[in-house]
């Protein structure tokens, strides 16, 4: 099959059309608002993943500890009386960013079996404390009551999710710039070397764990971002946005579009979201049986998930990035 | 406090049953196998079904449920897991998750969300004293069931095919070099896993229920005592499951506010203190 060749303009006029067209989404599916901005939140919340997974190649497996984190850092402050929702992502940020980073000193040692574990291990405590706190966080039920103020003092948070649309995307776009700026920096190309060849990199003198463990609590950071965005726009946070369910779905999310590619996890979170949204109305069984072929069938032959098979398709002139 | 004891060295054999063949599978073999609790609930059902729709005794259905899960575990290794002993952790783990997934919609289908009945034999309910203290039956039954296995495995391990399969596992090329047919030994390894834990699904019958979530609900419990314990030993994960059976029922017992956190802590610190579990298998960095 011949590639199809783009220029490094064009694939920049791609990228705009890529966000131009999640943007018009808000005039072409005004009904399906609150969806749209799920897909929007699962999409940043994946290529967060996607820093810790497939740039620093740390293999973990318990992600919602920050999403949930994050999510119950910007409830909490919303509920106790400051709703400003600028302000709740930047808690989330912090929050979940030093809980990353106090237990990058765990992840980043170790083999790949005892991350796993530990990730896993963690996530499933954070979900016990939440459960067993249920004064502070309403344990099963979620934490209600949760009052956001309008967003810069203007724009109130409608029935409709118009709001939340428009408040979800920038957030998402600015971080999901951010993170580019980030995996195009030194810092990037040191962790994409790591990934490549850890020895390697040790030899040339790179502090190899000090990098995995900054990429490791920036993931974290960015996924309690995602996390804070979810509870402000459905003014709710229900404790299965902690649960390992929720990690297993991430990772699922970040396979199916594609690990180690910018793109991948919000290509992921829109196919995922919207085929689970078409199957929703049917058995959750068969939901999960064809969901379990699919990935056995990922891992069988589809190689890198759709940005994977894209990136087969279409090759970049130059090779400079 | 002996009753306590006593029941935390029941559950953790059980747990010891059921983990062991992960340990195998996972340590032995290095494969990331989140899909051990699908076999082990697949020898479960096959247990129950044997006796409650055939109506044949329990012994019968312990070694229909090892068969069954045994030969479920080889035609996967010959479909599927083959293929991915060299791979990435995470495309392991992707595949033994969708894996899980499978599992829990088939049974699902087959036999309805809810729990299945099942009863256990006469012999095996009611109590005996012992020492003035009176234990379960069946409780007795399956610490004496985790010792038999831990010794018929240690015993195996020493035979001439416990030296094939780790001499394979170390080099794969040598060890074909001189005349042991990889593919198969790992064929059958991978479904005397299986078949383990087929078998500890079937004698966990009376104490967990059986139910088509179960892979995912106990998947942690068997992470757990193979990681503290130490992937691919026998021993490790004997004395891990033993400590977190007692940590949990204990727990359970004297700090039921702690719920599952005690475990977790366990296990995080554990980790900590030992990163290759209890037993590191030599060689293993």
């Amino acid at each position: 099959m011949k590639r199809l060749v783009l220029s490094p303009a064009q694939l920049r006029a791609a990228e705009l059309a890529f966000w131009l067209l999640l943007a018009c989404s808000f005039f072409l599916a005004p009904d399906h608002l609150t969806l749209l901005s799920q897909i929007l939140i699962f999409g940043l919340f994946a290529v967060s993943l996607d820093m810790a997974l497939g740039y620093a190649g740390i293999l973990t497996v318990g992600h919602a500890a920050f999403f949930g984190a994050g999510a119950y850092a910007a409830g909490l402050l919303a509920r106790h009386g400051w709703g400003e929702p600028f302000t709740g992502l930047m808690a989330a940020l912090v929050v979940a960013g030093l809980l990353g980073y106090a237990l990058s000193y765990m992840v980043v040692r170790g083999a790949d079996l005892t991350r796993l574990m530990i990730t896993i291990g963690v996530c499933l405590l954070l979900y016990e404390l939440v459960n067993r706190l249920s004064g502070i966080t309403g344990g099963t039920d979620g934490l209600q009551g949760m009052v956001v103020w309008p967003v810069a003092g203007l724009f109130e948070f409608d029935l409709f999710g118009k709001t939340a649309f428009v408040y979800a995307y920038v957030m998402v776009l600015l971080m999901f710039l951010l993170v580019r700026r980030v995996l195009r920096s030194p810092f990037g190309l040191a962790l994409r070397g790591i990934h490549d060849n850890r020895k390697r990199m040790l030899a040339i003198g790179s502090p190899v764990e000090s990098r995995l463990r900054m990429a490791y609590a920036f993931s974290a950071a960015i996924a309690g971002v995602a996390g804070a965005l979810l509870a402000q726009t459905t003014q709710f946070v229900g404790i299965e946005s902690i649960s390992f369910n929720r990690s297993a779905e991430i990772l699922i999310i970040l396979v199916l579009g594609g690990t180690g590619r910018l793109y991948g996890g919000l290509i992921g979170a829109i196919v995922y979201m919207l085929v689970h949204d078409a199957f929703a109305d049917l058995n959750p069984e068969y939901w999960m049986f064809w969901l379990g072929i699919f990935l056995i069938a990922v891992v069988m032959i589809g190689r890198g998930g759709i940005m994977g098979a894209l990136s087969r398709l279409v090759r970049v002139k130059e090779q400079a990035r | 406090m002996a009753i306590v004891i006593f029941d935390g060295v029941a559950y953790g054999m059980l747990l010891f049953l059921m983990a062991v063949g992960l340990s195998i599978t996972m340590g032995l073999m290095n494969f990331v196998n989140l899909a051990h609790g699908s076999f082990a609930v697949v020898g479960g059902y096959a247990a129950a079904v044997v006796m409650n729709q055939l109506g044949l005794g329990y012994a019968t259905a312990l070694a229909c449920a090892f068969v069954a899960a045994a030969v479920l575990g080889a035609v996967l290794e010959f479909l599927l897991y083959r293929r991915l002993y060299r791979a990435h952790p995470l495309d392991q783990v992707l595949l033994s998750i969708g894996l899980v997934f499978v599992s829990i919609a088939a049974l699902t289908y087959f036999f309805g969300p809810s729990m299945l009945p099942f009863h256990l034999p006469e012999a095996l309910q009611g109590q005996v004293t012992i020492a003035g203290v009176g234990v379960g039956r069946y409780r007795l039954f399956l610490i004496g069931a985790g010792l038999l296995i831990l010794v018929l495995l240690l015993g195996m391990l020493r035979t001439r095919y416990g030296a094939m399969v780790r001499a394979a596992v170390d080099n794969q090329r040598v060890a074909a070099g001189t005349g042991i047919h990889v593919q198969r030994l790992f064929l059958l390894t991978f479904a005397l896993g299986c078949g383990l834990a087929g078998l500890g699904g079937a004698l966990s019958l009376g104490m967990l229920g059986l139910e088509p979530y179960f892979p995912l609900k106990y998947m942690v419990y068997f992470l757990i005592v193979v990681c503290v314990g130490g992937a691919g030993t026998i021993v490790g994960p004997f004395v891990a499951a033993l400590l977190v059976g007692i940590v949990d029922v204990a727990g359970k017992y004297y700090l039921p506010e702690a719920g599952a956190f005690l475990i977790y802590v366990f296990m995080i610190g554990m980790l900590l203190l030992r990163p290759n579990g209890i037993i590191p298998r030599k060689g293993l960095a």
